[in-house]
């Protein structure tokens, strides 16, 4: 199939796509789709489409809310702290322990990720306030978890609406105790999408945690030349720990992760390193460019996804440095090149050419891209759940052939450009993967990495290689038709 | 470094000695008590197993800790999904709906449609119409489906969302289009699901009240009833229960309606999708007011639509087959209402299960249990493991609804060792930790989120219950009926042996014990 063919059949599929809906709806969605190539310089975005805005009632969009970006994304996962989910008690049970943001530590003594701390709204709560509700939650954690570094108390969308300050009670009780207590605006209704969660949890952790008063955890941090940060890194699977390892290999102390395997200390004393590390951009350039005004701090984004992404990733890095972490930066590359060959020798053959289709989050629909190129695999599309223009400006130079690019995606219109397009592989999260799983396609989640991963780093590069190669060549896919039902079988 | 030969994921590659480095290296900036002073931690998680601790942890009033339970709406896009080419439609915030789908779907392995009208500031404002109006067109172009559910997230119950005129707005506008997506008999049930009142089961049953009431408005015959019989298995997570229950009934050789019947919708066989299968018929839902009764499975997840069983002027009936004798009593009202023995190839059934259980006794007599789930899952469960002689020392319901924590004390009653007992209702499972660290048991049986008790405590966990997201395959099988008793048996009997093995394993300590035969 040449270039030009892939493309004439990408186009008439979004054309086909948008046929189905109401008129209304068909213009709103037409905007939301298109196809982008890597050479399209009159495009502002990749396939020129539009993103950030209200996703279309009743289509079945897989997008999540406020409360999800800032409790499930950017809180959750600092684990010396207590994350209340504040309000009626379903968000906080289905968003408990679902992203696997590892972490070291005693769980329900000194660290509480996987845990679920509800403030249980009752109907008493939404007709005479939360906020006396609010303040026994805060002490009685304090008194069952006493080691605990701070709470944040995640609104959930009744707050918002029935006047509850919990922004007044939490500065009452931290001043009378002492303790970080950090509140977050981010009810469910608020913004399109998990991304404005991702902001107001940012401006919390400027407001709370730079210029807030925080008890003492221990010595502060002595500086060194070479301190950097790991910023937008959630240490799914361990992804963090995949890459600090270059990281240090290379002679650089990352003294923060944030916020996968956090404590509020590293991030506390963030403003003191000389570089961040930015790997999610959208959920975490906020706060990296707050860094960057207060503290003089630069930023630099980065990929760790696949060979030829961490290679110029490295030197990107290195290149902030003096010549012995330039140095060093190459022996690292030189370390693990066998190892990558190896990796790429043994997966190559078995997966190249086949095609694949992505729908993720914050920075995945394009940085993983090259990870699958890297191992002969062809990317035809991709989408953003939560993207804004700049993620889709930073997708152009991603891709490396004709793409449909699909925002907000919905489950018919994914169906549909999977039937159409026929991709080998489907990747993408938990809500979609039985539907393509069922009509007999390999499918990979890529938010959670299947229960697998770490996915990031050299080591995380050579578990993707394989987990995809185990996706595509298991036995299990040629079941799906029976004897009786294949052609020229008896 | 990975070896090509032998590439590990997490669970081996952070063993490495490397990364052992780098993990003990990290500790120097971290400010938690682990790092600066693991003996501290120790001594607090010693502290936390305390009867001091635990007297502290059952005194809390507001902070919630790893409860059991969830919210009204989940339910009732269960119930939603129990019927034919129906679109769950949750009327609020889009985040809710993801977090439905996502649950349901870790938990059954199978796609949850469902869909929201993705509500945001505008709509908290100004109120959800025309997201309603938009939201209902769409779902039905796009979708096709026979009917539209509709439920609430507690954003559109806050700002006070009518679900009726919204519904009836939606097909008004819509005509003026020819009534091309919404046509004027196109049913569209709804109801008002809070978040913020009861759970999980609440919402269940909301939506089953307002589906059953709604559909037969109209066709409601109080003299001439129908021999037929209506059930509703309630918020059943288990696939192979609604299958022997169905079965139970065939067997009888009599004609009923499953009002609610997600079987097919979560259980498709691989080699297509389509995005709903199975489910009760439309046209049998609009006439089960007809129906001579009403059997419900869960009471207490139904406590509202069974109400509607007066105004039908139909028979209310409530059971739990759950266990032996839960099965015997569901039999024997079978009969009752067929006015037909009861089925020879179920007896014979009935005396396999009672086979199995007196071959088996010796291994759960007087085991100690904790267990935890929903109120009708509870009462069936415990009833069973008392059947077999086992000691229920904690049963917890943490969304237990009036009537079930006296109703469960009076089944604890029935056993000699009931002075052990203990009903906890309305509590979370970090008291059952503190529970099962003062009064320790054998064995504990409930969902996924007993994990961390099985890791703090050290007690082995069955498995039963909902949600199970780490174990697969288990929604398939069944726990109600004989053949699910069986199950239930076979599950428990064989986790006391592997934990006797387990136990007896030291090689030339204990494996003197460590017999091939048991």
């Amino acid at each position: 199939m040449g270039p030009e063919s892939l493309e004439a059949k990408q186009k008439a599929a979004v054309e086909e796509v948008l046929k189905a809906y109401p008129e209304k709806a068909a213009k709103n969605r037409a905007k939301h789709i298109g196809v982008g190539g890597p050479e399209d310089e009159s495009a502002k975005t990749c396939g020129n489409v539009r993103s950030n805005k209200k996703t279309v009632p009743g289509v079945m969009s897989q997008r999540g809310c406020a409360y999800a970006g800032s409790k499930g994304v950017v809180w959750g996962p600092v684990k010396d702290m207590i994350h209340i989910s504040h309000g009626p008690i379903g968000c906080g049970q289905y968003s408990r322990a679902g992203r696997r943001n590892y972490y070291i530590g005693t769980t329900g003594v000194d660290t509480f990720v996987t845990m679920n701390f509800s403030s249980d709204f009752q109907e008493k709560d939404i007709v005479f306030g939360g906020d006396k509700k609010l303040t026994k939650c805060l002490e009685e954690i304090d008194g069952l978890f006493p080691l605990n570094n701070g709470i944040t108390v995640q609104s959930e969308c009744p707050i918002g609406l029935i006047g509850d300050d919990i922004n007044a009670t939490s500065k009452i009780y931290a001043k009378e105790t002492g303790s970080t207590i950090v509140p977050v605006n981010c009810e469910g209704f608020r913004g399109v999408s998990q991304s404005l969660g991702h902001h107001i949890a940012n401006d919390t952790i400027r407001d709370y945690v730079f210029e807030g008063s925080l008890p003492s955890m221990g010595e502060a941090i002595e500086t060194t030349e070479y301190d950097v940060a790991i910023i937008g890194d959630y240490n799914i699977g361990g992804d963090a720990w995949s890459s600090r390892i270059l990281l240090e290999e290379m002679g650089l102390r990352v003294t923060a992760q944030w916020s996968g395997d956090a404590t509020l200390k590293e991030m506390a004393q963030t403003p003191k390193v000389k570089l961040n590390l930015l790997h999610c951009y959208r959920s975490m350039n906020y706060i990296s460019r707050h860094m960057e005004k207060e503290y003089g701090i630069p930023w630099i984004e980065y990929n760790f996804f696949g060979p030829t992404q961490t290679i110029t990733s490295l030197r990107k890095i290195a290149a902030f440095f003096d010549e012995s972490i330039q140095a060093k930066c190459e022996e690292v590359i030189a370390k693990y090149q066998p190892m990558i060959d190896a990796v790429t020798a043994k997966y190559k053959p078995r997966l190249e050419g086949k095609q694949v289709m992505l729908f993720v989050g914050g920075l995945r629909p394009r940085h993983v891209i090259g990870a699958y190129e890297d191992l002969g695999m062809e990317v035809i599309g991709t989408g953003y759940e939560f993207g804004h223009d700049d993620d889709y400006k930073r997708t152009k130079d991603e891709i490396f052939r004709s793409t449909v690019i699909y925002d907000d995606v919905n489950e018919y219109e994914l169906e549909a450009f999977v039937k159409k397009l026929q991709p080998d592989l489907v990747a993408s999260g938990i809500k979609e993967k039985y539907v393509f799983q069922k009509m007999g396609l390999p499918y990979r989640q890529m938010h959670s990495w299947d229960y697998s991963g770490p996915y990031h780093g050299y080591d995380g590069f050579a578990i993707f290689a394989q987990d995809m190669d185990l996706a595509l060549n298991s036995p299990v896919w040629d079941h799906s038709t029976a004897p009786w039902d294949k052609e020229g079988e008896a | 470094m990975q070896d090509v030969d032998k590439i590990v994921n997490g669970k081996d590659l952070f063993k490495k000695p490397e990364y052992q480095e780098t993990l003990t290296n990290k500790k120097q900036f971290e400010g938690g008590m682990g790092a600066l002073n693991p003996a501290k931690v120790e001594e607090v998680a010693e502290w936390t197993t305390t009867w001091e601790y635990r007297e502290k942890n059952l005194a809390r009033e507001a902070i919630t800790v790893n409860p059991a339970k969830a919210c009204q709406p989940l339910g009732a896009v269960m119930v939603a999904l129990g019927f034919e080419n129906t679109m769950p439609y949750v009327h609020g915030s889009h985040g809710c709906v993801a977090y439905f789908r996502s649950y349901f779907t870790r938990h059954f392995k199978e796609p949850t449609p469902c869909v929201s009208d993705s509500m945001t500031e505008d709509a908290a404002v100004f109120g959800g119409l025309v997201n309603m109006k938009d939201g209902l067109k769409n779902c039905a172009a796009v979708y096709k489906p026979d009917m539209i559910m509709v439920s609430t997230t507690c954003m559109a119950e806050v700002i006070g969302d009518d679900l009726y005129a919204f519904s009836i707005a939606a097909k008004e506008e819509d005509q003026e289009d020819g009534g091309k997506y919404l046509p004027e008999d196109y049913p569209i049930p709804y109801a008002h699901t809070p978040s913020f009142v009861g759970s999980h089961i609440t919402g269940y049953d909301n939506m089953m009240q307002g589906t059953m009431n709604q559909l037969t408005d109209g066709n409601v015959d109080k003299e001439n009833k129908k021999e037929r019989i209506n059930i509703i298995p309630g918020f059943e997570t288990y696939i192979g229960s609604i299958r022997s229950v169905k079965a139970m009934v065939e067997a009888f050789d009599y004609d009923y309606i499953m009002l609610g019947d997600h079987s097919d919708q979560w259980d498709m066989p691989a080699g297509s999708y389509n995005m709903f299968a199975g489910g009760t018929k439309i046209a049998d839902a609009k006439d089960c007011a007809n129906s001579k009764a009403t059997i419900t499975l869960q009471k207490y997840s139904t406590v509202k639509t069974m109400k509607l069983m007066k105004r039908w002027k139909q028979e209310k009936v409530e059971l739990n087959p759950i266990g032996l004798k839960g099965t015997d009593e569901f039999l024997m009202k079978l009969s009752e209402l067929t006015g037909k023995e009861v089925p020879e190839a179920l007896k014979v059934e009935r005396g396999r299960l009672v086979d199995a259980m007196q071959d088996s006794y010796p291994y759960m007599h007087g085991k100690k249990f904790a267990i935890w789930g929903d109120p009708d899952f509870l009462l069936g469960v415990v009833s069973f493991l008392l059947e077999m002689g086992a000691e229920p020392t904690h049963v917890l319901c943490h969304n237990a609804p009036r009537g079930w924590e006296a109703e469960m004390r009076a089944l604890l009653d029935t056993s000699p060792a009931k002075d052990s007992l203990n009903v906890w209702a309305g509590k979370d499972l970090w008291h059952m930790r503190s529970l099962i660290f003062t009064e320790p048991v054998d064995f504990m049986i409930g969902n996924s989120y007993g994990k961390e008790l099985m890791r703090d405590t050290g007690t082995p966990l069955i498995y039963v219950g909902f949600p199970i997201f780490d174990r697969h395959h288990l929604h398939r099988y069944s726990i109600s009926g004989y053949d699910g008793g069986l199950n239930l048996l076979t599950w428990i009997t064989n986790k006391v042996l592997d934990q006797l093995d387990e136990d007896t394993k030291g090689i030339a300590t204990t494996d003197y014990f460590f017999d091939l035969i048991r």
